[in-house]
C-alpha cells in the first residue's frame, strides 16, 4: 500500500503525516508513506485544501487533520 | 481503538453541557482577569500601583490574558462556523462567473471561506485551471487574508461595530477593485505557464462535507491550539511593545509625527506595515495603544491591513505561480488601495 501525504510542509501537513504513521503502526500494516510537496503534483490530484491524503492513488481526505481512528478506518476499508 | 470509537459519538446532552461549561468558564476568566492581576501584583507582590514599571507589567499580563481569551473564543467560533464552507464550494460558486460580479462574489467568499495562506498556491492553481478568471481569483486571494476574522473579532470588542464595519467594507472594496484592475491588465502572461498546463485529475473532495458536529467542534479545539502555538511570539512582542508605548511614550510624540494633521502618516504606516510580518492578533494590542495615544483610525486600519494583507512569506509562496512583474503589480495595486482607504477614513472618522 502506498500512502501519499499532500501538502507544502505546513504545520497541519506534518500533523497529518504523524497521525497517519500512528494509524499504520496501530494497525500493524505494511505501507510506505510518501510526501508530495510539489504544487503542480498536489493540484494534479484535484486538491485545493491541504493537507490531503492519497491511498493507492485515490484521494480520500482533504483540508483537515482527522483523528487516528478515522484514518485507520480509511486504511482498513482499502486494505483488503 | 474500538474503545475510542465507542466513546466518540457523544450524546447531544453531554455536548451541550461541555459547551455551556466552557462558556461559563470563559466568561468567569474574562471578568476576573483584571482583579486577578490587581491582587497578584499589588497584594501578592506588594507592588506600588502608581509606579510606572508596575503599571507596565500590569498592562502586559492583563492584556496578554485578555487577548488570549478573546483569541480562543474567536478562533473556536470562526473555525466551527467556517467548517460549513470550503474552497471547493467557493470554486463551484465562482465557476463561470464573469469579471465584475465575479470579483464581488470572490471578495465576499474570501471572508467566509476557511483558508490558510499555505494553501494559496494550490487554490490559485485550482481556481485558474478550473476556468475562474485570474482577476476574480486574485480578488479572493486578497480578501482572504486582509479581512481577517481575528481582526474582526478584536476590532469589534475593542472599538465597537462601526469601526469593524468600516474595516470590512474597506477590505472588500480594495479586494474587488484591485482584483478587477489586475484582471483588466491582462496579467495572464505574467502567470507561470505550468498553471495553465495543470490537469485537474481525480475526484474533488469537498473538505466541508460529511462532518459530524463533534468533528467540527474537534476541529475548532485543534485550530485554537495550532494558531496559539504559531502566533504566541508575535502576540507577546505586540503586547510588549504596546505596554511600553502605553507607559513610556508621551502622546505628543505620535501626534506630532503621525497625528491627524500629518499628511505622510498613512504612507509611513503602510510603508512600515508591508514588509512587517505579524499576525492580526499581534497587531491589535499595538493598534489599541496607538489609538489611545491619538493616532487617527484611518492610519491604524491602513497599518493593520498592510501587515496582514501583504507579507513577505506570502509573496514568496505566490512567486511559485506569479511572475515577478505580476507580484510587483499586485503589491503596488493593493498597497495603493490601502493608502487611499487610510486617507479616506482619516477624513471621515476625524475625532
Amino acid at each position: 500500500m502506498i500512502i501519499k501525504v499532500l501538502g507544502p510542509g505546513c504545520t497541519n501537513c506534518k500533523n497529518l503525516e504523524r497521525v497517519t504513521r500512528e494509524a499504520i503502526a496501530a494497525l500493524g500494516m505494511d505501507a510506505t508513506i510518501e510526501k508530495v510537496e510539489d504544487y503542480a503534483a498536489i493540484a494534479g490530484y484535484g486538491v485545493m485544501s491541504t493537507p490531503a491524503l492519497v491511498i493507492d492513488e485515490e484521494l480520500v481526505l482533504s483540508g483537515r487533520v482527522p483523528r487516528s481512528a478515522e484514518i485507520q478506518d480509511l486504511l482498513k476499508a482499502r486494505a483488503s | 481503538m474500538t474503545a475510542m470509537t465507542e466513546h466518540l459519538p457523544t450524546s447531544r446532552r453531554a455536548q451541550a453541557l461541555v459547551l455551556a461549561g466552557a462558556a461559563v468558564g470563559w466568561v468567569a476568566l474574562y471578568q476576573l482577569n483584571e482583579h486577578l492581576w490587581d491582587w497578584v501584583l499589588y497584594n501578592g507582590f506588594g507592588l506600588d500601583p502608581t509606579d510606572r514599571v508596575t503599571e507596565t507589567v500590569h498592562f502586559f499580563v492583563y492584556d496578554t490574558f485578555k487577548i488570549v481569551l478573546l483569541l480562543v473564543l474567536i478562533m473556536f467560533l470562526v473555525t466551527v462556523g467556517r467548517s460549513y464552507m470550503s474552497v471547493e464550494r467557493t470554486r463551484a460558486f465562482l465557476g463561470g462567473k464573469r469579471e465584475g460580479m465575479g470579483n464581488v462574489m470572490a471578495a465576499g467568499l474570501g471572508v467566509i471561506t476557511p483558508f490558510c495562506s499555505c494553501s494559496a498556491v494550490p487554490v490559485f492553481i485550482g481556481f485558474v485551471a478550473a476556468g475562474v478568471p485570474i482577476g476574480v481569483t486574485l480578488s479572493f486571494l486578497i480578501a482572504s487574508p486582509m479581512i481577517n476574522e481575528i481582526a474582526i473579532g478584536m476590532l469589534f470588542t475593542l472599538f465597537g461595530w462601526q469601526i469593524t464595519a468600516v474595516y470590512i467594507g474597506a477590505g472588500l472594496i480594495i479586494a474587488i477593485v484591485a482584483g478587477w484592475i489586475l484582471g483588466r491588465l491582462g496579467v495572464e502572461r505574467w502567470v507561470e505557464p505550468f498553471v495553465f498546463e495543470t490537469k485537474l485529475g481525480g475526484q474533488v473532495i469537498d473538505s466541508a462535507a460529511g462532518l459530524t458536529f463533534d468533528q467540527r467542534l474537534q476541529m475548532g479545539v485543534e485550530e485554537v491550539g495550532t494558531i496559539l502555538r504559531k502566533i504566541w511570539p508575535y502576540l507577546l512582542v505586540g503586547i510588549g511593545l504596546g505596554a511600553v508605548i502605553h507607559g513610556w511614550v508621551p502622546t505628543e510624540f505620535f501626534t506630532t509625527y503621525a497625528g491627524p494633521g500629518s499628511s505622510f502618516g498613512v504612507l509611513v504606516a503602510v510603508g512600515i506595515g508591508i514588509p512587517l510580518y505579524s499576525n492580526a492578533a499581534g497587531i491589535m494590542p499595538l493598534v489599541q495603544v496607538l489609538y489611545e495615544k491619538g493616532l487617527p483610525m484611518g492610519t491604524l486600519l491602513a497599518f493593520m491591513m498592510a501587515v496582514v494583507a501583504l507579507s513577505l512569506p506570502e509573496m514568496i509562496l505566490l512567486r511559485r505561480v506569479l511572475k515577478p512583474q505580476l507580484l510587483a503589480t499586485y503589491v503596488a495595486v493593493v498597497g495603493t488601495g490601502i493608502v487611499l482607504v487610510g486617507y479616506l477614513f482619516n477624513a471621515l472618522l476625524a475625532r
